[in-house]
């Protein structure tokens, strides 16, 4: 047998994009078929929305603030420095919220997935669920892949206002801005396409997250080191997914909304 | 004693009225890197149980993850209570797993729960709720493997024979219509082993389950082939009556991929071929 095979090799991806799409797919698809596991869908909520919060509210805060830092000294130089709260806003909203929150969420969930459901794979933990008639698929995933949705939106939102909340800071303690321009600006900068966008996004990136996660678990084999390889490929497919998709998204939006 | 359900003669049938083959295998062939089953065809009748042997390695695992569809054969046919598995939708073969009890080699317990939710698993799946009544069934299920007192327990806190016995419960708990237990007596000492087939024994004699099981150890077969159930005694007494007696115990022999003897326990014993002498001397 040849070491390096590039049909093999070819033929591994195509099945391993299929099976991912097939996963992917049925995962939204259950959504309408019972038994619905709505405990196991909180559980999940619980773990991704409330676990992730500190460091979506540490990464957000942060972000903001280091926003109002840059666009400062570019601003003063055109000497608007008063459009702080705008820029840091819109970019926030429309960017670095989302795809922020998806990221740090990537590497908490999609990780903790992959590894949870790999280790019960490799222990036939999995063959033993479908053996007692319980779909690994609605009963594991789809609650994960709903979980994460609906919490990236939320924390999302709580990005985005931890972040504006963070430049504030930076523009009212270190630049000296008038607060209340801060704010006027900041909400004025806003379009219903902007808004629109950061909540889609959100949404789309929960979705990356999970099913990734789940995939990447489900498909792990190998013992304890296959279940230690599914966890770093799960983060590392999903975080290169959220930044690519985050793109097309973008691009879509802009579209439609005609910017 | 107290009964889980309604013995054998009393279950209702359920949507699959009485098939009178509830597992059939025709020509079946499974290879990985080398072929590991290469046209296995076999009955399982109702009521039956039926004692399959062979060296490890043999196929013995992948032929019960077959006949639960948890795999795909290469090529064949395997029918389970009636309905044709091989040519089912994964999706559809939930529906049809809930009526067999399986019985892993190393047992699968769900590691993140307890004994009580393991076993308690397909009763309260949906709802992720512990009823009185569920709480009830599992003890009842734990009593039979006499494993009360660990409800609380997590499956790393058991010893291997402890944890096989919950295993036993977790697939007898909703009375399924057949059970397939994989090597359930496999590294323990010949007490417990004991201990294990005379459950599986009672699960035969007292409910009448078809049952699909795998060892390796010729003893304990043996033990299943000559012994019944007693109720009154409530235990395993060796079969006196000089074989009037129908236990519906039968064996397989799996070598080389192939079936190379199907029959009861003397039939064995009388036969000839060299293979099946040196296995059993
Ligand atoms: N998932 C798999 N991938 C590759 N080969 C496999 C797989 N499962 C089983 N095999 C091969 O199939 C053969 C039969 O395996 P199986 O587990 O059924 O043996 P067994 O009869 O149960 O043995 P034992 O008595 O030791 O439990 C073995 O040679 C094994 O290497
Ligand atoms: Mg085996």
């Amino acid at each position: 047998m040849p070491i390096f095979s590039p049909t093999e090799i070819a033929k591994d991806k195509v099945e391993a994009v299929q099976d991912y799409s097939l996963l992917a797919g049925r995962s939204l698809s259950n959504i309408f078929a019972r038994p619905r596991y709505f405990a196991d869908t909180l559980l999940q909520a619980d773990s991704i929305g409330v676990g992730s919060l500190p460091i979506v509210v540490l990464t957000g805060f942060f972000t903001g603030a280091v926003l109002a830092l840059q666009t400062s000294s570019t601003l003063q130089q055109f000497g608007s420095l008063s459009l702080t709260g705008k820029l840091v806003s819109l970019s926030m909203v429309r960017e670095l919220g989302p795809v922020l929150t998806g990221l740090m969420v990537a590497g908490r969930n999609s990780s903790g997935m992959a590894s949870e459901l790999g280790s019960m794979k490799v222990t036939e933990q999995i063959d033993a669920m479908r053996a007692m008639g319980v779909d690994p698929s609605k009963k594991l995933v789809t609650p994960r892949v709903i979980a994460s949705m609906i919490m990236l939106f939320f924390l999302s939102i709580i990005s985005n206002l931890v972040g504006l909340t963070g430049g504030f800071m930076i523009s009212y303690l270190l630049l000296g801005l008038d607060p209340n321009q801060y704010w006027t600006t900041a909400y004025q900068a806003l379009r219903f396409g902007d808004v629109f966008m950061g909540l889609c996004k959100p949404v789309f990136f929960g979705f990356i997250i999970a099913s990734i996660g789940c995939y990447y678990g489900l498909s792990a084999k190998g013992g304890t080191q296959g279940v230690g390889r599914a966890t770093t490929q799960a983060v590392v497919a999903a975080s290169v997914l959220i930044l690519v998709s985050d793109f097309f998204i973008t691009r879509l939006l802009m579209g439609i909304f005609q910017y | 004693m107290s009964s889980l359900a309604p013995p054998a003669e009393q279950r209702q049938p359920t949507s699959t009225p009485t098939v009178d083959t509830v597992i059939r295998f025709e020509k079946v062939e499974m290879a990985f890197d080398q072929p590991v089953l290469e046209g296995v065809s076999f009955q399982l009748p109702r009521g039956e149980t039926k004692i399959l042997m062979g060296t490890a390695g043999t196929g013995k695992t992948l032929l019960l993850k077959l006949a639960l569809g948890l795999l795909k054969p290469d090529a064949g046919r395997i029918t389970v209570l009636g309905e044709e598995i091989t040519q089912m939708r994964e999706q559809d073969r939930f529906a049809l797993r809930r009526k067999i009890g399986m019985v892993f080699q190393e047992s699968a317990l769900f590691d993140s729960l307890t004994v009580e939710e393991n076993v308690a698993y397909r009763l309260m799946e949906e709802t992720g709720k512990l009823t009185d009544e569920i709480h009830a069934r599992v003890l009842e299920a734990l009593r039979f493997v006499e494993l009360e007192h660990t409800v609380a327990l997590f499956p790393a806190e058991l010893s291997g024979g402890m944890r096989r016995r919950v295993a036993i419960a977790r697939a007898i708990i909703t009375q399924p219509e057949v059970i397939l237990y994989d090597s359930p007596t496999g590294g323990l000492d010949p007490v417990t082993s004991n201990t294990i087939i005379e459950l599986i024994v009672k699960q035969r004699d007292v409910y009448g389950t078809s049952s699909l099981l795998v060892t390796n150890r010729l003893q304990d077969a043996f033990t299943m082939a000559s012994h019944y159930f007693d109720q009154e005694q409530n235990k395993m007494v060796p079969v006196t009556d000089g074989g009037v007696r129908d236990l519906h115990t039968k064996f397989l022999m799996l070598r080389d991929g192939h079936i190379i003897f199907e029959g009861t326990a003397a039939d064995l014993l009388r036969s000839n071929d060299p293979y099946i002498r040196e296995y059993l001397s």
